[in-house]
């Protein structure tokens, strides 16, 4: 069976790569070809890049940082933010990327995963979820987490599960920027009603949060605030990992 | 010179990087080519449909005894067909591509390939080493299986026959091992 994952997660601001918490309060952190190749030295398994101007902004995402980042790196990488189109979506990928993801486009547009599968493959085809926990209902939020859709999370996943995504990766709003923890009841929930697999994402801020989030059931684990602010190796979270039973690629 | 197909999904870049050779869908180039990459992101029609027009000439190639290196999808059209759709592989081989049929029905990550076979492909790579795949279809265990990979059923994770070479997972995504698998190919005489 496959090992799993770490990923790092890159949000780009104008060939800037930022971190914000709460999807509020962005800072500026580095170059994110450097820090991509910084990672990949450093054993990351994934990078995901989002460019958190482009749905905002309406613009599409940074072809050239794609493009400069897939020369550069040996590892698998995934980039969303503001993909609008299926010629959008083939322009990443040509330009370098192996997977994109969607998120409002999905939601206003459902039948595009199924298009978009069709054409890029469903293993390169990912749907992002942002969550928000409130009133005992996972809510899935649009356009960068501001606006509640009012659907159901489990059942958004399903259908885009059924659409034919390759992978869900789910963000929860209220542990993002935390570093206290994923939302593992979240994770939980999730991988046992989709037949994909469930990245986890928002919270990560120790390597016990790591081992939650895989013994909850996800796939891979992405993380941000963790690594670049070198907090934790991501030798040191494979190691602790690996120490407790979980595999990994060392 | 290699030429590594242009199947317009693909992200060759990179593997063009460490090949040294020319991302192209002419058949004129082709033709002269001394090696062929066949790289694969995509679906199976999708892709078919783009090399439509020069799949007679890299037929023809392979059974000139051209090497030849497929890479996910450029391993699973070297067949009859895939359960991932209606068209026609290369048929250099028989049986179809199948589609995985359990819990989780994409095989997304890194991966141990246990080496069955020890071809020129796998020079200076030890046996269970990670490779990362990406893909929901698979070929089945068959005579020319070179190294298995094991996803809830054991699948073929590479093929080898006389100047046919392929690999399920992604060379030009696996770090270290992936570029060195490359630099194999590009070795070969």
């Amino acid at each position: 069976m496959p090992a799993k994952r770490i990923i790092a997660a890159l949000d780009v601001i104008n060939n800037s790569v930022v971190k914000g918490i709460n999807f509020e309060n962005i800072k500026n952190v580095d170059n994110p070809v450097e820090l991509a190749k910084r990672y990949e030295m450093e054993g990351i398994d994934e990078i995901v890049f989002l460019d958190i101007t482009a749905t905002n902004e309406k613009r599409n995402i940074l072809k050239n940082l794609v493009k400069n980042v897939a020369s550069e790196i040996y590892i698998p990488f995934t980039a969303g933010g503001g993909i609008n189109s299926v010629e959008n979506a083939l322009d990443i990928i040509r330009n370098g990327a192996d997977k994109i993801f969607i998120n409002t486009y999905a939601i206003e547009n459902p039948a595009i995963v199924r298009k978009l599968s069709d054409v890029l493959g469903s293993a390169n085809t990912v749907v992002a979820i942002d969550a928000k926990y409130e009133n005992n209902n996972y809510y899935v939020y649009s356009h960068g987490g501001k606006i509640n859709t009012g659907k159901n999370v489990i059942e958004w996943a399903k259908n885009v599960d059924d659409y034919g995504a390759g992978e869900v990766l789910i963000t929860s709003i209220n542990s993002d920027g935390t570093m206290k923890g994923y939302d593992n009841n979240l994770i939980e929930l999730l991988s046992n009603k989709i037949n994909i697999p469930v990245i986890a994402s928002g919270g990560a801020g120790k390597p016990e949060d790591f081992l939650n989030a895989f013994k909850s059931g996800a796939d891979g684990a992405l993380a941000a605030s963790v690594f670049h602010y070198k907090k934790y190796s991501v030798k040191e979270i494979k190691n602790y990992l690996k120490e407790n039973g979980i595999n990994v690629r060392l | 010179m290699i030429s590594i197909i242009d199947i317009k999904t693909g992200n060759v870049s990179n593997i063009n990087k460490v090949l040294n050779g020319v991302v192209t869908l002419d058949p004129y180039t082709i033709e002269k080519s001394d090696k062929i990459v066949f790289p694969g992101v995509g679906s199976f029609d999708y892709v078919n449909s783009i090399i439509m027009p020069v799949k007679n000439i890299i037929l023809n190639k392979i059974n000139d005894g051209t090497p030849y290196l497929g890479i996910c999808l450029g391993l699973e059209i070297l067949f009859e067909g895939s359960e991932e759709g209606v068209s026609e592989g290369l048929k250099i081989f028989t049986g179809k591509i199948k589609k995985f049929d359990n819990a989780k029905k994409v095989h997304m990550g890194w991966n141990t390939i246990d080496i069955t076979n020890n071809t020129l492909l796998f020079n200076n790579i030890t046996n269970n080493s990670y490779f990362y795949f990406m893909h929901s279809y698979y070929n089945e265990i068959n005579d020319n299986t070179v190294a298995e990979t094991e996803f809830t059923v054991k699948f073929s994770s590479a093929i080898n026959k006389d100047n046919v070479y392929a690999v399920q997972f992604h060379p030009e995504k696996s770090g270290e091992n992936g570029i060195r698998l490359l630099k194999n190919f590009r070795d070969l005489i």
